[in-house]
């Protein structure tokens, strides 16, 4: 039964607490577009995502009022192009970008996730084409998003992909740096990348999901630091449980508009994940849950720990909320989209490596993190080994999403505006891992991925 | 079906006649109504009965929306479904 209580606090989280769905995302299979002829591929690519997610905007919107929850994004993730591209040697791969923008464009999405390419074992046809025409694709389209995934527990690190991918990178900041390098915002590198997640930029549609399907991503840090705020004087295992009890009402509300869009659009319900995504605007920051548990800034000593118990929380609430749980699951931490993480890169509290540390207990890795134009692309390609190291030992997701800020140095601000929000250029080490990069191969599984 | 309409804001007269006005006009049927006035802060949350609308839910939401404005009264229309899977299991 309805009480006044219960009314009220759902909506003050919604209108002082900035709680919203993040993303409802459909994804959708290609794999009935491939043709050898990549005009026609592209066409197919067209007509299939305009004919599935044509009313997506619309009928995302039609549940806002429904309920009176903002749906902040209505995305669209597809099969790896580069699976399409394979069918088409000797083609530019851009053509699929365009393909995917026309239709973004007539679907009014805010972004399409899926230029992307699974090489974690080695490259098959059409992957290498791929990923070396990312840059120009990510040049020349505004709402596209591209992934590759380099590593998993399960094969190990292939780094050859690791050095071609420092190369990218950096290519990709270069091409659009007369608009704050936003290309490579675009862009992220994973181990052991999931087939179901629904937020960007990694979102794509892995091979083993149906032809179509409706994920669902909450947020909801504001809730959480309100709720913990409430409450300065509580133990530790205390404030997991509030947590808990806080990230199973965020998830409840994702299962809901889930389970109505899937209704409402006649398609499968994929999964939702549960995640505690920030935004740059005040009072929607997980550094400031963090700081709410007793840390003085995000960044100092016991941040690891803070985030560890966060992370684990939202997940024991939250999966109970859901039918089905799955994508990245997690607390997110990209730097240049949460103010409090922002403020502590400033400051020089929050370094890159503490958020490596932190990578190995939330969920994701590197994210949205500015650094000097004057990187070289070997240095990025060993920040990617060392963050996929972390996800392939530890049977968890990692990413990379860095942006060489070119023509900045350490200290300057990059500007993106919008969710993807402004970041310091924080300082890489000096010292140079050529030698190791340029060796090429894959580093083995680890020992625990013999399973069976 | 069933949806939640709050207002809150600052008391003045005519404003449960007006909302519930709206509700009329609809077909929409008022089941339950909590309302309190504290100093001169208006809080009400009426519960209504949407089976037999006259029109799209959407419509609702937009004209107590429009009422909220000119009243200068924030007036927010919800489903349900949203409260129950919240605070229910």
């Amino acid at each position: 039964m309805l009480n006044v209580y219960n009314i009220l606090e759902t909506i003050r989280m919604i209108q002082d607490e900035c709680l919203d769905i993040r993303t409802i995302t459909m994804g959708i299979s290609l794999l009935d577009c491939i043709d050898t002829d990549i005009d026609k591929a592209c066409e197919k690519v067209y007509n299939k995502i305009v004919s599935k997610a044509g009313n997506l905007v619309e009928i995302g919107q039609r549940i806002e009022k429904e309920y009176g929850i903002p749906i902040v994004n209505k995305r669209i993730s597809v099969t790896p192009v580069a699976i399409l591209a394979a069918a088409c040697p000797n083609e530019n791969p851009v053509k699929f970008a365009k393909a995917l923008q026309r239709a973004a464009d007539t679907c009014g999405v805010n972004f399409i996730g899926g230029y992307s390419a699974l090489v974690h074992k080695g490259f098959s046809a059409g992957d290498r084409e791929l990923i070396k025409s990312i840059p120009e694709a990510l040049d020349v389209t505004q709402n596209i998003c591209s992934s590759v995934n380099i590593g998993s527990t399960k094969s190990g690190i292939n780094m050859d992909a690791v050095k071609l991918m420092g190369q990218i990178i950096r290519e990709t900041a270069e091409r659009t740096a007369d608009r704050d390098c936003i290309g490579a915002a675009k862009l992220v590198v994973f181990c052991n990348a999931v087939e179901d997640n629904p937020f960007m930029a990694g979102a794509f549609h892995g091979i083993g999901e149906p032809d179509c399907e409706i994920h669902v991503g909450v947020s909801g840090p504001g809730v959480v630091r309100s709720a913990l705020a409430k409450h300065p004087d509580a133990s530790i295992n205390e404030l997991a449980d509030i947590i808990k009890k806080t990230a199973f009402k965020i998830t409840r509300m994702g299962q809901l508009v889930g389970a109505r869009a899937s209704e409402l659009l006649g398609v499968p319900f994929g999964i939702v994940d549960l995640s505690l995504a920030p935004t740059p605007a005040i009072g929607d920051s997980v550094a400031h849950i963090l700081e709410e548990m007793g840390l003085e800034m995000c960044g100092t000593h016991g941040t690891t720990a803070c985030l560890a118990m966060l992370n684990d929380a939202v997940k024991k609430g939250g999966v109970m909320a859901s039918s089905t749980v799955g994508g990245l699951s997690g607390a997110f931490i990209p730097v240049s989209e949460d103010a409090g993480m922002i403020d502590a890169a400033v400051d020089g509290v929050l370094s890159l490596e503490k958020l490596e540390a932190m990578t190995a207990v939330c969920s994701v890795g590197l994210d949205m993190i500015a650094v000097p134009g004057d990187i070289a692309p070997e240095t990025i390609s060993a920040i990617i080994a060392d963050e996929a190291a972390i996800g392939m030992v530890n049977t968890k997701t990692t990413a990379v999403r860095l942006i060489p800020a070119i023509g900045k140095k350490e200290g300057e601000m990059l500007e993106f505006g919008g969710l993807l929000g402004s970041g310091p250029v924080m300082p890489v080490k000096d010292k140079s891992a050529v030698k190791f990069i340029n060796r090429g191969g894959r580093i083995p599984a680890p020992m625990h991925s013999l399973k069976n | 079906m069933r949806a939640v309409i709050t207002v809150i804001g600052k008391d003045n007269v005519g404003i449960l006649h007006k909302v519930s006005g709206i509700c009329a006009e609809m077909g929409v049927n008022v089941i339950e109504v909590t309302q309190s006035v504290l100093q001169d802060m208006f809080a009400m949350i009426m519960l209504v009965d949407i089976t037999n609308m006259n029109r799209d839910f959407s419509q609702l939401v937009d004209e107590m929306t429009n009422l909220g404005e000119k009243l200068g009264l924030s007036i927010h229309t919800m489903h349900e479904d949203i409260f129950n899977s919240m605070h229910n299991i």
